[in-house]
């Protein structure tokens, strides 16, 4: 008998349901006598715990919230102890844990970008007209803000975005998500990456196929794996999701692992507040992120593709998840990728709120039915990665550039951008331009350059201060306006491109406000593990409201500076290694004190 | 006559630690490599019979050639690797981690080398605000039964009992860590009180506990009526007698009465551990 012990609480219908189709196709749990099942029984880790984050999605969309009865009974059939269970489901903010006070929770945004347009107004609205409202960390659609998940009891999700009172009620009622923003360089002969957004059917593979898809994944299967990690490594591809690791020595370092079950994950966790490029890939062109992930998997040997998604995409993931299947039916996903008898497939997993998710090792973590908590490096995912096995891990911006790379080849990718930052780069433009949404540009673009094709600053010539590559990134000023933006340049100035975001503020918003909430978005999304960040991130928090409550900056400074130092330096992952640099760059350049 | 089977001797690998040249076994921590070496090193949440889990970085020393600095107690010695112990970023950070506990943790029953280390960086955790004005972990205590208490306003979230409840010793799974960031906390399956949670009580948990936080409830009565002195204690080791596997028992005797029992770390049978009948089945001998 297993030595676990579960709770007595029962199920309900719709809770015992959800959760057998999570476990569908894996049958009841067989106790083999004498077998010590624990942690799942090491072998079954894999192949059972895996499903526990499924497994809490399914019990909170049929009841709400995780309640006992379900959470115990996705225990016994997953076999996970359910003090570790309850461990996981309150490491995510999705997941409610009380009885639920109404069917529905709006989720409105108040970060950054989107407290400048209305958001904390839309908070008092929405409850005054009854809503359930919980105010939420970025929720991705920062071009058009103010930003609203409608969280559903036994139904899918919702975005509506702008939100107002009168569009939530719209959309509740008739169950659809406000429609994907149009592109305001679409049509541009310019465009790589975004060319079929708004321009293709992203529900249709017939459609994407008649605009050029899946010739990138013949020309790859013709060249062979090694071939085709040589034209990224000669393209010189680097990694998007603000680390910039070069993509070529990542493949080759999995695919060099032979014999190994080897794993490709797309990392679509985005929640750098500020960021939302994945996004509109996801919602606009998701075959093309198929049919990336399908080359990669073919260049590393991986025969396992995970696409982890933040929770807070209902539209990308229906979208990805129809492409998925459509993919499989075509024989292009499946044990015989378009004929070439090599095996690879997709699973679609999906997050929970967690911004920590988006760090490589606690994505695994995160896959794997454990906490979201980043691991220590080394070893490396290359070697070490999902379920321990070599793994390539990248972004979703990273994977799409493949394709044309794949088209046109390694020599003429290079040939774009600059010598040390090739290719383009997506652009996330949002508060106070012209036009914001996403844009492509090619590297070494200027700061101006990238306003300028938004449509440049509202009411003013120049921003009054912009955040560079998002909360993990920096303030800059006007003085920066024609700093070229790729990697080399960024470094040398000190700064970084970060997840490409570029959040523009005017003299009328409020700096210190704004710098608060960045310090509180990093206190909330701290994953709690290490002291440095678990604890300093609420320290720095704390200065920063005393700064608001009228403390001068000359006592606090050697605080603030040794609270950065340490979770600069010993924190375990890169949420606390970068969580003082934008609220350091705001002191520096003295962003507070101009507008108290 | 019985062959003794001898490993084969592992290579050595040699790294520079503060200057010095060091020869260890391949395989061991940097942490190992500085014991060897004699110099201290502040540790929390690693411990000899657990798996480093590398949390509290008060360990952290700076390597060459790397971005940040790396816990000493999981980080494989390396040939070549030049290791600074006591360099100003070192310092700074242990200060720092020292700092960021105190302020918000009771660490009034924290080992004694907690303090001294304390004392070494000169920690003034009172900077970080007055403790009514900052967050703190601050709660009642959770006395649920008579064997144990759980004292989480005194709990730095070192994982240890965590993972002595579960792969490390005891296979129970009965705690893990719940909610995040500065709300993270050990805690049963929806808080349900340890009774009625899968613990088994063997007390593995304040066997490796280094703050107080989890305690005897002889040694939580006895604290709170001021009795407890440790100066008046006497260790008495001994052999459990409820079955063969042969642990060995430490008995804490204080005015002829047994208030607490514990097994050395390094013991070959219970590697610290016990069972409840070990930590907890004394009460005869007092009879």
């Amino acid at each position: 008998m297993p030595d676990l012990r579960f709770g007595d609480a029962e199920p309900t219908d719709a809770e015992r349901v959800a959760v057998d189709e999570v476990v569908a196709g894996l049958g009841a749990v067989v106790v083999v006598e004498g077998e010590r099942l624990v942690y799942a029984g090491h072998t079954r880790t894999a192949e059972r715990r895996n499903l526990l984050l499924p497994a809490l999605h399914a019990i909170q969309r049929a009841s709400g919230w995780i309640s006992p009865g379900g959470l115990d009974y996705a225990c016994r059939q997953l076999e996970v102890p359910p003090a570790e269970a309850y461990g996981v489901a309150t490491f995510y903010h999705l997941f409610i844990h009380e009885p639920p006070e109404s069917p529905d929770v709006v989720h409105v945004c108040d970060d950054v970008a989107c407290r400048p347009v209305g958001a904390i107004r839309l908070i008092d609205e929405l409850r005054d007209a009854g809503h359930h409202v919980k105010a939420s960390p970025c929720l991705g659609q920062c071009e058009r803000g103010p930003a609203v998940l409608v969280q559903r009891t036994g139904d899918h999700d919702l975005t509506v975005a702008p939100g107002t009172v009168d569009e939530v009620a719209v959309a509740i009622s008739g169950r659809t998500s406000t429609a994907s923003a149009a592109l305001s360089q679409a049509g541009s002969p310019d465009l790589r990456l975004l060319a079929r957004v708004g321009v293709a059917d992203p529900e249709s593979i017939e459609d994407y196929r008649a605009h050029g898809g899946y010739q990138a994944l013949d020309a790859a299967l013709a060249m062979g794996p090694d071939r085709v990690i040589e034209e990224v490594t000669t393209a010189g591809l680097s990694g998007r999701g603000g680390a910039a690791f070069p993509t070529g020595v990542k493949w080759r370092a999995v695919a060099d692992q032979q014999g190994r079950p080897r794993h490709l994950v797309c990392n679509a966790d985005e929640s750098e507040p500020g960021t939302f490029k994945d996004r509109v890939i996801m919602e606009s062109d998701p075959f093309s992120l198929v049919e990336a992930m399908t080359i990669a998997g073919f260049a590393t040997g991986a025969e396992q593709g995970w696409l982890y998604i933040r929770g807070e995409y209902p539209v990308a993931t229906h979208r990805l998840r129809t492409a998925i299947d459509q993919a499989r039916a075509a024989g292009l996903l499946g044990d015989d990728v378009a004929g070439s008898e090599t095996r690879f497939d997709i699973d679609l997993r999906i997050g929970a709120g967690a911004y920590i998710c988006g760090e490589e090792t606690a994505l695994f973590n995160s896959i794997e039915g454990f906490r979201g908590e980043p691991r220590n490096k080394p070893p490396f995912p290359t070697t070490h990665g999902l379920f321990g096995e070599p793994t390539a891990i990248n972004n979703v911006e990273t994977l799409v550039n493949v394709l044309p790379i794949m088209l046109d080849g390694g020599e003429a990718y290079r040939a774009t951008g600059t010598e040390r930052s090739p290719g383009t780069r997506l652009f996330c433009l949002s508060g106070r331009v012209a036009n914001p949404g996403i844009y492509e540009h090619e590297f070494g673009i200027t700061l101006r350059g990238v306003l300028e094709a938004a449509g440049g600053v509202v009411g003013a010539d120049e921003p009054h201060a912009v955040l560079l590559g998002g909360a993990a990134g920096f303030f800059v000023r006007s003085e920066q306006l024609d700093l070229p933006l790729t990697l080399e340049d960024t470094r040398a100035a000190g700064v970084s491109l970060g997840s490409g975001v570029v959040m523009v503020f005017g003299e009328e918003d409020d700096m210190v406000d704004t710098v608060r909430r960045v310090a509180e978005f990093f206190r909330d999304e701290s994953c709690g593990q290490c002291v440095p960040c678990r604890v300093g991130t609420i320290r720095q928090e704390e200065v920063l409201a005393r700064l608001r409550g009228g403390a001068t900056l000359d006592d606090e400074r050697e605080l603030l500076d040794d609270l950065a130092a340490v979770m600069r330096d010993a924190s375990i992952c890169g949420l606390g290694q970068t969580a003082s640099g934008a609220i350091l760059s705001a002191l520096d350049l003295g962003l507070l004190e101009g507008s108290r | 006559m019985n062959a003794v089977p001898v490993a084969d001797p592992r290579p050595l690998v040699e790294l520079i630690i503060d200057g010095q040249a060091v020869r260890v076994p391949q395989g061991s921590t940097i942490l190992d490599a500085c014991r060897q070496e004699g110099i201290d090193t502040p540790t929390l949440c690693w411990a000899e019979n657990l798996t480093p889990v590398n949390v509290c970085r008060v360990c952290i020393v700076e390597v060459e050639n790397s971005r940040v600095l790396v816990p000493s107690c999981s980080r494989g010695a390396e040939d070549g690797m030049v290791v600074a112990t006591d360099s100003e970023r070192v310092r700074t950070s242990r200060k720092m981690v020292f700092e960021l506990l105190a302020s918000s943790v009771d660490l009034d029953r924290a080992d004694d080398e907690v303090h001294a280390w304390m004392d070494h960086y000169g920690c003034d955790p009172g900077r970080m605000g007055d403790k009514a004005d900052i967050a703190t972990v601050a709660q009642p205590p959770k006395v649920q039964d008579d064997l144990y208490v759980r004292d989480y306003e005194r709990c730095i979230l070192c994982y240890k009992c965590v993972e002595a409840c579960g792969e490390d010793a005891q296979f129970t799974f009965a705690i893990a860590t719940a909610g995040r960031g500065f709300g993270a906390h050990i805690s049963t399956e929806f808080d349900v009180s340890l009774p009625d949670s899968a613990c088994v009580y063997c007390g593995n948990c304040i066997g490796v506990c280094p703050t107080g936080a989890l305690v005897f409830k002889t040694e939580h009565d006895m604290r709170e009526e001021g009795t407890w002195n440790e100066d008046a204690q006497s260790v008495t080791t001994t052999v459990c007698t409820f079955c063969g596997v042969g642990c060995n028992l430490e008995l804490h005797v204080q005015d002829e009465q047994i208030v607490k029992v514990t097994s050395p770390a390094d013991h070959s049978v219970t590697n610290g551990h016990l069972c409840i009948k070990g930590r907890f089945g004394w009460q005869h001998a007092q009879s």
